[in-house]
């Protein structure tokens, strides 16, 4: 007992806040990757190993622009766009003539695909970590540290971009073209709607959220070509947790797991924590397999 | 027996050689290849063979699940590593190194992650259990790359090759010629077991798992037992082949546990045909070929993972039935 | 077993068609005739292969063989979507509307299409509503949410949105009141008026032969009988024959 309450009187309490906010900037930019993840599962029913690639990609051709341009914004914005009309052209050449086929194949297809350009950029940018410098380089005090603002500002982006996303879906026509198709596709096509598009607009919408988190994420550490790996694994466990599909599951796992993962860091290294997430998984595994998140179904 | 006097003679029949028959010629025409071959090959191809061999029955063990489970796992790599790590213990904590101790120990531990792994994810779907598999191995990975004083994280281990010791027949270190006579061996003994197996009544309902599992489990077959035997079979293949690998290079290292070993390994099995056994390896051969040959041809440096993902890509799009699958339509005009 | 002669250039065409679900083959050489504005009705037993009949036509299953004409030009393996713009509008069998989407996205997604000018989006649901004024009340409300009945209004509407030039509907009175069932024949000669054309599969033959100008009579996957609603009674034996029990 006296052990437990030593213990308790030992956390550090300024440590415990840092964490907090440290988690919830990860967990954001977590849940944007992972959006784009269920997205493109929940309405193509895709399961995306290049996911973790289209990040990776978003972060280069982030440092591209901004070595050409000098300002973040607009290597985001851009990149942004440059990634989203590649993913169009991965999913037109390579899952449309996968339609209709074993799901299986499409997983092995992205895989493939991300071997591609993870070694692509291995090859053309080598093994050096690439940098973008923050956009904003003011500190606050939090504590005893001087955190940096940047870190907000991602936190903030991240929600306002999914935010928008979310209004997107719900409001614009394309919008509504996404989940008349998600609802029945048959008839989706009945009512003119072009669905072969719709699949490749998503696809572009899910590699535009990954690589505006990798743009975001840059600043924060380097840009290497393995980047993705680590993200995409992340990412999936958090769709799996969260409930695949469900897109407020996503997030609030995201959050969840990359808190409980900038605790454990107060006590282990960074390189152990990640195994917190793997405990979160086996435990969702074994006792809500249809995520931690969802609403138990009846 | 007299036959009655109205009947027609039989016609006779024309000679024709029954599947059966052809497939063990052909069986017996490569096995006889592959047993010359280290005595004419120089040593480059000798030992290029050898790992081909291997990484053959790496990807023959994930046929299995894929090709006749129907489940597509990207935790090979755990299995492999294991069994390649479990060697590497045996070797490192008994003297004198022993070889049947290694692939004792070799094949519990992949046994060991191969239950671990079948227990959580065979209550899963398909893509579920693809990820899920891909995840575990991955735990499989942090774990030997953080343990360090076990399993010497980064680095790895270095160890010496045992003697091939045939318990009261034969003790002496391995040449390169028996190294491969016994890997050949160790291979061939598992393909044979391996296709009993998918003839056996329990092969056929894994297949009838993949054809169609609600209707598998409506008749009342307990599918997830079936898996979890299934995966455990695989495993154990797989860490069989990690046991050969460890003997073979005399060094385990954590980076054959990252998933890529697994994604690999599927590349293998896509490439060759899946469902057939004998095709990963001939996509396991295929594969370390195009990448020789891409390497003697650019350099070192060359990626060749990018010419053999477009491929492999345009393999599943247009080849769904592998090479040997192709071979096979492309043989019966 | 005269047939009245069908506009010089019927508004769509089917000759031959022979369509497949896997290995069954269901149907065996179909073929038919919708005028500009004509209603013609689609009859015969449970199986015959009336639905897949308008499936094969709106691109949702492939005909193996045979072809399929709108206005002239061949639409035979077009796909769906494009001839919902072409003006192919198709009410299934179960309705089949957006459950999760409200009544007004269900409608929504018949006329986001191009060029449709905010005015004319406004007029067409004017006149949607006017036809089905309980779709007005609904409109925020998931389509999950309606009775069968306003769901079967609902999915006619929606395909309303399209502006189409023929409808294909599928069963509309099926598990319906009797007081629907009128208000569907009412809805099917409003719609007769404005000049759109129906091709109607129907269990209910004497609404059919009530609302329908032609009638082709089904058995097996192939039309064995075909005439004006003019020559043909209820109580005609064919009737019986085809449909009888």
């Amino acid at each position: 007992m006296n052990t437990i309450i030593g213990f308790i009187q030992n956390i550090p309490l300024d440590l415990i806040l840092i964490q907090t906010v440290n988690g919830i900037v990860t967990g954001m930019i977590l849940a944007l990757v992972a959006s784009g993840l269920t997205l493109i599962f929940g309405i193509m029913d895709v399961v995306n190993f290049a996911h973790g690639e289209l990040f990776m990609l978003g972060a280069y051709v982030g440092v591209v622009v901004f070595a050409m341009t000098g300002n973040f914004w607009i290597a985001l914005i851009l990149s942004t766009m440059i990634v989203a009309i590649l993913g169009a052209a991965m999913q037109i050449l390579t899952l449309r003539p996968l339609i209709g086929r074993d799901p299986l194949t499409t997983i092995l297809a992205t895989f493939g695909i991300s071997l591609i350009l993870q070694n692509y950029v291995l090859w053309q940018f080598g093994p050096v970590a690439r940098k973008i410098s923050e956009p904003i380089t003011t500190h606050f005090n939090l504590f005893y540290l001087e955190y940096p603002w940047y870190r907000l500002v991602i936190a903030g982006l991240s929600a306002a971009l999914i935010g928008l996303f979310w209004v997107f879906l719900k409001q614009s026509k394309f919008g509504v073209w996404i989940r008349a198709t998600t609802q029945d596709r048959v008839m989706a096509q009945a009512m003119g709607i072009p669905v072969p598009w719709v699949y490749t607009g998503v696809f572009a919408i899910g590699a535009a959220l990954a690589a505006a988190s990798g743009v975001l994420f840059a600043p924060m550490a380097g840009v290497t070509h393995t980047m993705g790996l680590d993200w995409v694994l992340k990412a999936f466990i958090v769709v799996v947790v969260g409930g695949m599909g469900s897109l407020g599951g996503s997030i609030a796992a995201a959050i969840f797991i990359s808190l409980l993962e900038a605790y454990a860091a107060i006590w282990v290294s960074p390189a152990q924590a990640v195994i917190v997430s793997f405990i979160v998984l086996i435990l969702t595994l074994l006792f809500r397999p249809t995520g931690l998140f969802v609403p138990t179904p009846k | 027996m007299t036959t009655a006097p109205l009947e027609k003679p039989t016609s006779i029949a024309k000679p024709r050689l029954s599947h059966n028959a052809i497939f063990w010629i052909g069986f017996c025409v490569v096995m006889a290849l592959l047993i010359v071959a280290p005595l004419v090959l120089p040593v480059f191809w000798r030992r290029f063979l050898t790992e081909v061999l291997i990484w053959g029955l790496l990807a023959m063990s994930s046929d299995l699940l894929i090709g006749y489970t129907g489940m597509v796992s990207f935790g090979h790599s755990a299995f492999f590593g294991l069994g390649m790590y479990g060697a590497a213990a045996a070797l490192l904590l008994f003297s004198p190194p022993s070889l049947w101790l290694a692939i004792g120990f070799g094949l519990a531990g992949a046994a060991a992650a191969a239950l671990f792994v079948a227990y959580f994810s065979t209550r899963l779907r398909d893509i579920y259990f693809a990820i899920t598999t891909l995840i575990f191995s991955q735990i499989f990975y942090v774990i030997i790359f953080t343990w360090t004083p076990v399993t010497g994280g980064e680095n790895g281990l270095i160890f010496t090759r045992p003697h091939l010791t045939i318990p009261f027949l034969y003790d002496a270190r391995f040449t390169n010629a028996t190294m491969h006579w016994f890997v050949l061996a160790v291979v061939t003994a598992s393909y044979l077991i391996l296709r009993r197996v998918t003839r056996s009544p329990f092969g056929m309902v894994l297949q009838s798992i993949r054809e169609n599992e609600a209707r598998t489990r409506a008749i009342g077959y307990p599918v997830e037992r079936y898996k979890i035997v299934a995966v455990m079979l695989s495993g154990l293949f797989a860490g069989l082949a990690g046991v050969l690998y460890a003997i073979q290079n005399e060094f385990a290292a954590p980076d054959f546990v990252y998933f890529i070993t697994s994604g690999d390994t599927v590349i293998f099995n896509v490439m060759g045909g899946i469902g057939t056994l004998v095709g990963p390896i001939v996509g396991a051969g295929f594969f370390q070929l195009i990448r020789e040959l891409l390497s003697r041809l650019f350099g070192d440096q060359f990626p060749y993972l990018i010419p053999l993902g477009v491929i492999f890509i345009v393999m599943i799009i247009f080849l769904p039935q592998g090479l040997l699958g192709f071979a096979r339509r492309w043989l019966n005009r | 077993m005269s047939a009245t002669t069908p506009s010089p250039e019927p508004l769509v065409q089917v000759d031959g068609l022979h369509t497949y679900y896997g290995k069954s083959h269901i149907l065996h050489g179909v073929s038919l005739q919708v005028g500009r504005g004509e209603v013609v009705g689609l009859i015969g037993r449970n199986g015959v292969g009336k639905s897949t009949t308008l499936k094969t036509i709106m691109g949702l299953v492939n005909a193996r063989q045979g072809e399929i004409k709108l206005e002239g030009s061949l639409i035979t393996h077009e796909a769906p979507h494009r001839l919902a713009r072409r003006g192919i509008g198709y009410v299934p069998e179960d309705r089949r509307i957006f459950r999760l989407l409200t009544v007004m996205e269900n409608l929504r997604t018949g006329f986001d299409r191009k060029g449709v000018t905010e005015e004319r989006k406004k007029a067409l649901l004017d006149k949607v509503f006017a036809y089905f004024p309980v779709l007005a009340e609904r409109r925020d409300q998931a389509g999950g949410t309606l009775s069968g009945g306003e769901q079967q209004m609902l999915a006619i509407a929606r395909a309303m949105m399209l502006e189409p030039k023929i409808i294909l509907l599928d069963e509309p009175t099926e598990g319906l009141m009797p007081r629907m069932v009128s208000q569907i024949h009412q809805i099917i000669d409003a719609l007769h008026k404005e000049g759109v054309a129906i091709l109607l599969v129907e269990q209910n033959v004497p609404l059919t032969l009530e609302a329908s100008q032609r009638i082709y009579i089904m058995e097996k996957g192939m039309v064995r009988h075909h005439c004006a609603t003019s020559e043909i009674t209820i109580d005609d034996p064919l009737i019986k024959q085809y449909l009888g029990v």
